[in-house]
């Protein structure tokens, strides 16, 4: 996310790449009105990367842009929303032609957007007045701060724009419900259905004209002219489908839509400091008031997620009963383990899975797990008994050496035991040997926990155990980059200071009275320094390894130690190193080397362990594993857009695999000024099981304590070693695909060197034969690892799932957060072969097929026009929406090619309730909290249209935590929470919220506190202001929005998915 | 300078001593056979022995530079033989011919002011000339660390008691190794640093030099900048500090060296990268100061076991090469180290430093492989047991041990440099040295020993240092030299004082020629055997190292047999007239003794051993290779004051003491007799004071003997039947044996078991051969 970035003074925005300018712009038109359908449709086209490209001739076409830019209007239409539109595709085309049709009433509004041509911004502001003095509608900011935006970065004052601004409220607002629309429910009710909006036949002729026209005013100047354009035209979402009939034609404004705002945003700049001045930006807002659909008329994921929250949150979920779906993530709940694991263990995306595999594939629904096998519970729950059976380890099936579970089936008085996952029968040995009771139950059955529980751990015995011995406890290696970006920007100092108390804090098991952990200590920059801190030192001694091309570890002992033995060395070492490297003028250093270092130790030393890397640059040292920086923005929107995605070597995934056979887990925190290849220093970490933490423009004041909480809780956290998950299934469903932060040697072993409490897996399921209703369908995850304290163990996780022959029981029993965090998993590794639209077409078509399956199968019968959801899955369009617009899939101009690999790798390792929050983001009123209770007050949709210029709003989505300042917030709640007595006076340098003692500060504080508290990373505090620069980037995350970059809004993709479905149907 | 060759034999030694006190040469003949094909014909060549840094307290170096011939090929220096026009300010070089102006500086001499240079007293002269920058002496401490614990210990005390006898502004380093290199940053205060190494990676000069981050940056920083100023001696400086400044610091480092840490499994050595740890420590020096004094001083306590230059395996269940094994060619490691260690050796020549080698373990430390290094450059070579030993103490304490002027006895970086005149070529040089391939026209093409040039290089050298230096006499026989023509020589040796001050030292010296044909006798006469034994041993040592044994030994007793059939008087086939003049007579025995010496013989002595014998034989002067060819024997009795005795088993008897001196061991044996007295405590009687006396006698002989030699030779004190006799008794000529034992019929002397031959039959033979018609 570029937010991080964004700490910076913005630097992001500064950097604008040339190339991309004309990028940025497209996103903006689709924002403008949230309310209106037609022009979101184009929004949508727009942003597809594919058409881009194929836009040939226009340069030279567009020529009259300014001219083309007020007529564009196409009939119903907004004009700016048009003008965007066309930028990106067709939209040029029918913008000529529709010129005459359209009425635009604001044209000039609809100028800024074109650069050059474009009636200036003074212009605008008439416009703006004529609306009449607007009140604070809402909308009308939003259009005016997106305006801004597209001037590029939102630089310092908004020029004349600012001024229009207050005044003119566009009276959009709230766009009366068009004629056309037709909500199928009361909008309160969170239809299921929604009508399609627009009225086909209107315009269908026009749009499948070529890119003739020359008119449309929207062309976007600085533009390259994209070849190929013409197939695109047709508008379709994706290529294969024909010409989608009804579409182009009905909406024709939306060509101009995505017309090219204004002139590419501002030439980069690569000085952070400077920040670019909002061109021509303005953006007049445009409001059109055609809505065709009522935003408050489609499924609400807050609503969704309210209803889910009051009606099973009170109860807790109990796991007794196969096949139940169990509550959304957002809902508060108990869960008491009665032989299924806790959904905080593992969700799926369906409790009921088809029979066949014909149904699967008829209905598309992925069938997979999202498994967290080490996740932490909330202190209520018991954490998993642990099981000893002393030498003879756990009991298991002979043939798929499943482990035993409650689904075991006892026979024969209890000799013998029939696998529930490969029917085989098994004797009981004598040992384990019980009498069955008369309905055929164990008599020991609430004994044992892996006879009645769905999760449980068993002690391994030594032959579960590498080289058939018994794991030593793990080590913790912290490995410091002492180059010049780090000395300076004082985080060597901040990080050993930090150390000397962190180091009391390592994870230890139960109750024991320290951690067995032993700690190691590396600094480096080109070469390697290693300490040696052993207990009996007086002084540290330091040992320096040059020789990077073949690394070593130059000691053994002394260089991983007990932390409270070794305390006065190591506390000494903590306060020379930064001494030591104060003068240091090293910029150069290496990185797989440091990887080498690490791993070299732990070999050594015969034990499984996790580096902790503190890296601040792009290796370029001559080394091992030496990058280049080959960051290009060019390549986005091409063929070769992946490879920014792949690592440049595969040295690192052959490091990586000797990582994980050793058991060396790698944590990688990342300060970088600039470009450093996310994507291939991650490699080692990724596939380890390791995790990323990045902090560009680290500046000690804003970011060490995000940092620093990030730092305690990685060092703290659960964490198991060496770690191998299988998951095996009944007979007649196959785990066939795994996602996550993993090696694999095998198809179906799971290997990772490290897994944390928060890591993630999603697996795939497969038929492979069928399954039958009675018997359902079994899961059970094993994990196999070593604990903190060097405990070798195993985890059983068991499921079990209902199994159907009616479409209706599996579309009933669907959980639309996990197929979510399924498709954005499946799409981002997608990424890494396929060019990113072929990505998103697949998703696209593999929803509507989903949905279309469910139309066809399930629904009752109704009129073709009606968009018709399972309930289950109502939010899938507006979440696969959100995905879809994410950075990795449709990255905004100031995102960059690290933040995009940085979020493609966790998202990678999510959970359920990381990917729902991380998709569709968290929006709170905070002025609208009680100050008096602990609740939390109501969120709101993401959308600008739903902020209230009196009003503060925190969002937050698992990285970031904005607090948005309206700017007519009363003065009395900004000095109470801020300190200050004006709008104007609050910085938004703020990292943290200052500490002040009135209820209104107090509640903000502990909202966010307990936010802070439910994510596994600590979010960056962003304060933005209403009308501020920042608030460009504020608005990405309000995703019901059209999206800077292209993405569509909630509304314009809800009815392109309609269109999708009805194709599919018809 | 003219001796008078008139004179008996008794002026001959004169002569000989005298020139050898005063230029520290001795030539095998003093008068010289005039044409090629005569010398050839005296089977021992013409050669000399010359200790270039001969210590001369009547010698004080003149402040001035020589004067040079001004013939670009030739550059001789000006030396009393020249002639001397003072009218014409002229000198004619008498190498060349060449006539020279005298430089501004000399333009008042006169017959009556001469420069010390035409002084035939100066005939070896020392120059100190201004040339350069002086840098300090550099010692760089290479340490193995898989020692015992006890031998570590006394290593590190030994190694800190060094830093007080070092020049306190000498500058040091420290190198220690065992399965890694570390290399000791000097400079840093609080946490000590040192750079790592693996030790089975053999780096490149270059690399080693990246590593230790001792390169130029490529690009000072931005232009703009002020020029930064020479940075070499403070990059350098982080490893090699002076020792007054760090002493302090180093001795702590040292004192907390620790073994090294890593496992040594049961049966398996320890691993020890000996030939990284060179390699660094020859690529530190060569990339901070190179041609600058510079000794590195390599501690080790076993065979280097892993990376380049490892000479064993580390499974202990494979032993060492042996001889056998060689023979056998069956030492695989063997070639490769050798290889290793050369190409450092002559890396570390090319830049002027030196590596010494202190070995000290039970068994062999691969000395064998290594001795080149110190071989070619003039190194130490020191082999013991222990590092916790005095023989190694006090041999290293003697490293630095002090002249009579308070200055080092050592000296860095020579350059010899060997003029001839027309009738002579340098066939080239047995010693401490390397070749500088320096070609000229007195360069000869029949090589003996290090040949092909007129110019070696001896990175370090003391007073003792001897070269023996071989020529070719190339006048032709029909081209006869002038009655009373003289053949020249002029040594230049160019080197760096222990004080750091440039010095050269010039020795010219003169033979007279002689017609073989006509004046045999004189030549005859003129023989220095002592000197040709030490030649031709040095020739046959240097061949021994490439060729095998056998055929050496066969190759010396064809030349010994050609030079009695030479000089001998005899009727032919008839052994009993065989005579040899009294400048020859001692020829053979000497022979005699070499042939069974540890630098032909191989038996009995491991590969190290060997090659540490032969090392010191091919450096020490005169007095000391004569030594080491024969030991003296020394007999202590209530008969007569301590004398002289044959090294001869005959020697041995009961009611005597004896010391011998074998140049690397000091056996005190006593007699049967002797050992029963003294066990009966004589010696403690006050009557019988006269006895504690005789014993005492021995041993402050030995101890006269042990404070001078360099190294320490190994102590033994032993009697009759004791097991340490063997040192003694492997020694003496085996004049009875249980072989003849009998035959002899009498008591005296003590037989050795042994099936060598004994001098007498070795003489027999010789006679016989020598007057065999047949040959």
């Amino acid at each position: 996310m570029s937010v991080n970035q964004q700490a910076h003074t913005g630097p992001p925005y500064g950097q604008p790449q040339p190339g991309y300018q004309g990028y940025q712009q497209p996103a903006y038109g689709g924002q403008s009105l949230p309310g209106v359908p037609q022009a979101q449709y184009g929004a949508y086209n727009g942003p597809v990367p594919g058409y881009q490209q194929p836009v040939p001739p226009q340069g030279s076409l567009r020529a009259p842009p300014t001219s083309g830019a007020p007529p564009p209007a196409s009939g119903a239409s907004h004009p700016s929303g048009h003008l965007a539109y066309s930028q990106f595709e067709h939209g040029d085309v029918q913008n000529g032609i529709p010129a005459s049709a359209a009425p635009m009433q604001r044209p000039p509004a609809s100028q800024p957007f074109l650069p050059g041509s474009a009636p200036t911004p003074v212009s605008q502001i008439p416009t703006f007045q004529q609306y009449g003095a607007p009140p604070a509608s809402v909308q009308q900011l939003r259009n005016h701060m997106a305006g801004m935006t597209i001037g590029g970065t939102a630089a310092s004052a908004p020029p004349p724009a600012g001024l229009g601004y207050g005044a003119p409220r566009p009276p959009a607002m709230p766009g009366p419900p068009l004629p056309g629309q037709t909500v199928a429910g009361p909008p309160s009710s969170q239809p299921n259905h929604v009508s399609s909006p627009p009225p086909p036949s209107t315009m269908a002729g026009l749009h499948p004209g070529p890119p003739m026209s020359g008119l449309h005013g929207p062309p976007p100047p600085t533009h390259p002219p994209q070849p190929g354009y013409q197939m695109q035209q047709n508008g379709s979402f994706g290529q294969m489908r024909g010409p989608p009939p009804n579409y182009g034609g009905a909406y024709p404004g939306a060509p101009n839509y995505g017309s090219p705002p204004g002139p590419p945003p501002p030439p980069k700049r690569l000085d952070p400091d400077s920040i670019p001045s909002p061109q021509l930006n303005e953006l007049p807002p445009q409001q059109k008031p055609r809505h065709r659909i009522d935003p408050d008329a489609i499924p609400s994921p807050i609503q969704v997620i309210e209803d889910d929250r009051n009606n099973r949150g009170s109860e807790p979920f109990v796991t007794g009963v196969r096949g139940q779906v169990p509550p959304l993530v957002t809902t508060n709940f108990l869960v008491k383990d009665q032989g299924n694991a806790s959904p905080r263990y593992i969700r799926c995306t369906s409790y009921n899975i088809p029979c066949t595999s014909d149904m699967a594939k008829q209905s598309q629904v992925p069938l997979a797990a999202v498994i967290k096998p080490l996740a932490a519970l909330p202190p209520e729950e018991t954490v998993p008994y642990l099981v000893d059976h002393g030498e003879s380890g756990p009991v298991r099936c002979n043939r798929c050496k499943a482990y035993m579970c409650p689904f075991m089936q006892f026979i024969e008085g209890g000799r013998r035991f029939q696998c529930c996952f490969c029917s085989c029968v098994t004797e009981v040995p004598p040992h384990y040997f019980q009498h069955l009771d008369h309905t055929g139950k164990r008599v020991d059955f609430y004994d044992r926990p892996e006879l009645s529980l769905g999760s449980y751990e068993f002690l391994a015995t030594v032959d579960y155990c590498k080289n058939n011995k018994f794991p030593s406890p793990p080590a913790f290696i912290f490995m410091i980059d002492v180059s010049y970006n780090a000395v300076k920007s004082g985080l060597v100092r901040l990080i050993c200071e930090e150390l000397k108390s962190l180091l009391d804090y390592l994870p230890r098991e139960g109750n024991m009275e320290e951690s067995a952990i032993r700690v190691g200590f590396v600094t480096y920059n080109k070469v390697l320094h290693f300490y040696n801190v052993k207990s009996s030192l007086a002084q540290p001694q330091m040992m320096v390894v040059s020789d990077v091309a073949d690394m070593f570890v130059p000691l053994l002992d002394g260089f991983l130690v007990n932390v409270n033995e070794s305390r006065t060395v190591i506390a000494s070492l903590l306060d020379q190193i930064p001494e030591m490297f104060a003068d240091t003028r090293e910029t150069e250093t290496v990185f797989a080397p440091v990887i080498q270092a690490g791993l070299e130790a732990l070999k050594a030393a015969e034990c499984a362990g996790k580096l902790f890397i503190f890296h601040t640059s792009l290796p370029i040292a001559e080394a091992p594993g030496k990058l280049k920086n080959r960051d290009d923005r060019k390549l986005i929107n091409t063929d070769k857009e992946k490879t920014l995605f792949q690592p440049q070597t595969s040295f690192y995934n052959n490091l990586a695999k000797d990582c994980v056979a050793q058991g060396c887990c790698v944590d990688l925190f990342l300060f970088p000024n600039q470009y450093l290849d996310v994507a291939t220093l991650g490699v080692v970490p990724y596939q380890t099981g390791g995790s990323i933490f990045k902090y560009a423009y680290f500046q000690l004041e804003t970011d060490q304590y995000r940092f620093l909480n990030d730092l305690r809780r990685d060092v703290q956290k659960e964490v198991g070693f060496d770690a191998v998950m299988r998951v095996r299934t009944s007979t007649g469903i196959r785990a066939t695909d795994f996602f996550g932060a993993f090696y694999m040697s095998n198809t179906t072993d799971v290997e990772m060197a490290g897994l944390d409490c928060d890591k993630t897996i999603t697996v795939e399921f497969k038929h492979d034969d069928k399954l039958s209703e009675d018997s359902g369908a079994l899961l059970q995850c094993a994990l196999l690892y070593t604990s903190c304290a060097g405990q070798r163990r195993l985890r059983i996780h068991n499921l079990s799932l209902n199994c159907c022959t009616q479409l209706a029981d599996l579309y009933r029993n669907c959980e639309t957060d996990t197929l979510i965090n399924y498709l954005a998993k499946y799409a981002y590794r997608g990424v890494l072969s396929s060019p990113v639209k072929t990505v998103r077409d697949a998703l696209i078509n593999q929803c509507a097929q989903i949905l279309a399956c469910y139309r066809k199968n399930c629904a009752s019968p109704s009129s073709a026009g009606q968009l018709i959801l399972p309930e289950c899955m109502k939010l899938l369009p507006v979440y696969l929406n959100c995905v879809l617009k994410s950075d990795v899939l449709q990255p905004g101009p100031e995102v960059t090619t690290d933040d995009r690999a940085y979020v493609r790798q966790l998202v990678t390792s999510m959970d359920v309730a990381e990917t729902n929050v991380f998709f569709y983001p968290r929006l709170l009123p905070l002025t609208k909290a009680d100050v008096d209770s602990d609740s939390l007050p109501a969120a709101i949709r993401n959308s600008e249209e739903r902020l209230s210029k009196g009003d503060i709003y925190l969002l937050e989505n698992g990285l970031n935590i904005f607090v948005w300042v309206g700017v007519n917030v009363q003065q009395g709640l900004i000095q109470n929470l801020f300190g200050v007595s004006s709008f104007s006076q609050i910085s938004n340098a703020l990292s943290t919220l200052p500490v002040l003692e009135n209820p209104f500060s107090k509640k903000v504080r502990s909202i966010v506190d307990m936010l802070q508290g439910q994510r596994s990373r600590y979010m960056k505090l962003i304060i933005v202001k209403q009308e501020d620069k920042l608030e460009m980037l504020f608005k990405h995350f309000l995703v019901e929005d059209k999206s800077l970059s292209g993405g569509a809004s909630y509304v314009d993709f809800l009815c392109h998915m309609h269109k999708e479905i009805r194709q599919l149907l018809s | 300078m003219r001796p008078s060759f008139c004179g008996a034999m008794a002026t001959y030694l004169e002569f000989i001593q005298q020139n050898e006190e005063r230029d520290g040469v001795r030539f095998s003949w003093n008068v010289w056979p005039s044409s090629r094909l005569e010398a050839t014909r005296m089977v021992v060549p013409l050669a000399c022995l010359l200790t270039p840094l001969k210590e001369r307290l009547d010698l004080p170096p003149v402040q001035y530079e020589p004067v040079l011939c001004s013939r670009p090929t030739c550059k001789a220096v000006l030396n009393p033989l020249c002639q001397v026009d003072y009218r014409a300010k002229l000198w004619a070089c008498n190498f060349c011919f060449q006539r020279n102006q005298f430089p501004p500086a000399y333009a008042g001499i006169s017959e009556v002011n001469q420069p010390a240079e035409l002084m035939p007293q100066f005939s070896t002269i020392e120059y100190i000339v201004q040339r350069g920058p002086q840098t300090p002496l550099i010692f760089l401490y290479v340490v193995d660390t898989c020692l015992e614990e006890e031998d570590l210990q006394a290593l590190k005390e030994s190694l800190q008691m060094s830093l007080s006898l070092l020049p306190p502004d000498a500058l040091v380093g420290l190198i220690t190794f065992g399965r890694m290199v570390q290399v000791h940053e000097l400079s840093c205060e609080g946490i000590s640093k040192s750079y790592v190494f693996r030790g089975t990676k053999d780096l490149t000069a270059k690399q080693i030099q990246d590593m230790l981050g001792l390169s130029r940056p490529a690009v000072p920083m931005q232009q703009g900048r002020p020029l930064q100023t020479p940075q070499q001696p403070v990059i350098s400086s982080r490893f090699l500090q002076p020792v007054h400044k760090i002493d302090m610091n180093l001795t702590d480092l040292l004192g907390e060296l620790q073994r090294d840490p890593w496992p040594v499994t049961q049966g398996k050595r320890p691993l020890r990268s000996t030939g990284v740890a060179l390699s660094i420590a020859v690529g530190l020096l060569e990339g901070t100061f190179p041609n600058t004094g510079a000794r590195i001083m390599l501690f080790t306590g076993g065979p280097p076991t892993q990376g380049p230059g490892m000479v064993v395996g580390d499974e202990l269940k494979t032993p060492i090469r042996s001889w056998h094994d060689i023979e056998k060619d069956n030492a695989r490691f063997m070639k490769k180290a050798t290889k290793h260690y050369e190409t450092l050796a002559n890396r570390s020549a090319a830049n002027g430093h030196c590596i010494d080698i202190y070995a000290c373990a039970l068994d062999q430390t691969g000395l064998l492989e290594m001795k080149c290094c110190a071989n070619l450059t003039g190194g130490h070579m020191v082999m013991g047991d222990s590092f916790n030993t005095s023989l190694f103490k006090q041999t290293f304490q003697r490293v630095f041990s002090r002249g009579y002027n308070g200055e080092f006895r050592m000296a860095f970086g020579a350059n010899l440099d060997v003029k001839t005149s027309r009738e002579l070529k340098i066939a080239g040089a047995i010693g401490p040295c390397i070749s500088l391939n320096a070609k000229g026209p007195c360069v000869s093409e029949n090589e003996l020993g290090i040949g092909g040039t007129s110019q070696w290089k001896i990175c370090s050298l003391d007073h003792n240092t001897t070269l023996a230096i071989y020529f070719e006499v190339v006048n032709q026989h029909n081209a006869p030299i002038p009655q009373g023509g003289r053949g020249a020589v002029q040594f230049v040796t160019q080197y760096q004082h222990s004080s750091t001050q440039k010095r050269i030292r010039v020795t010219t010296i003169a033979r007279n020629w002689a017609d073989a044909q006509t004046q045999l006798q004189h030549i005859e006469a003129a023989f220095d055997q002592e000197a040709a034994a030490v030649l031709m041993a040095r020739l046959g040592v240097y061949r021994a190292e490439s060729e095998e044994g056998p055929d050496v030994l066969r190759w010396l007793d064809r030349q010994l047999i050609r030079l009695c059939q030479k000089f001998g008087q005899y009727n032919k086939d008839d052994p009993n007239s065989f005579r040899l003049s009294e400048s020859f007579s001692l020829y053979p025995q000497f022979i005699f003794h070499l042939r069974r010496s540890p630098f032909l013989q191989v038996f009995n002595n491991s590969p190290d051993e060997s090659s540490y014998y032969r090392h010191h034989f091919a450096r020490q002067d005169l007095t000391q290779s004569l030594i080491m060819i024969q030991p003296i024997l020394y007999a202590y009795s209530f008969h007569g004051p301590p004398e002289p005795v044959l090294l001869d088993s005959s020697s041995i008897l009961p009611d005597r003491i004896l010391l011998m001196d074998t140049f690397f061991q000091i056996v005190i044996y006593l007699g049967e007799t002797i050992a029963q007295w003294q066990k009966a405590g004589y010696q403690d009687m006050p009557e019988y004071e006269n006895f504690k006396h005789l014993l005492q006698a021995p041993l402050d002989d030995a101890q006269e003997i042990l404070q001078t030699r360099f190294p320490m030779p190994r102590y033994i004190h032993t009697e009759h039947g004791g097991s340490q006799a063997r040192f003694l008794l492997s020694k003496v000529n085996p004049s009875q044996t249980h072989n003849n034992l009998y035959a002899w019929g009498q008591e005296s002397g003590a037989p050795i078991l042994t099936d060598d031959v004994s001098l007498q039959v070795f003489m027999d033979h010789l006679k016989k051969l020598a007057v065999s018609s047949a040959s």
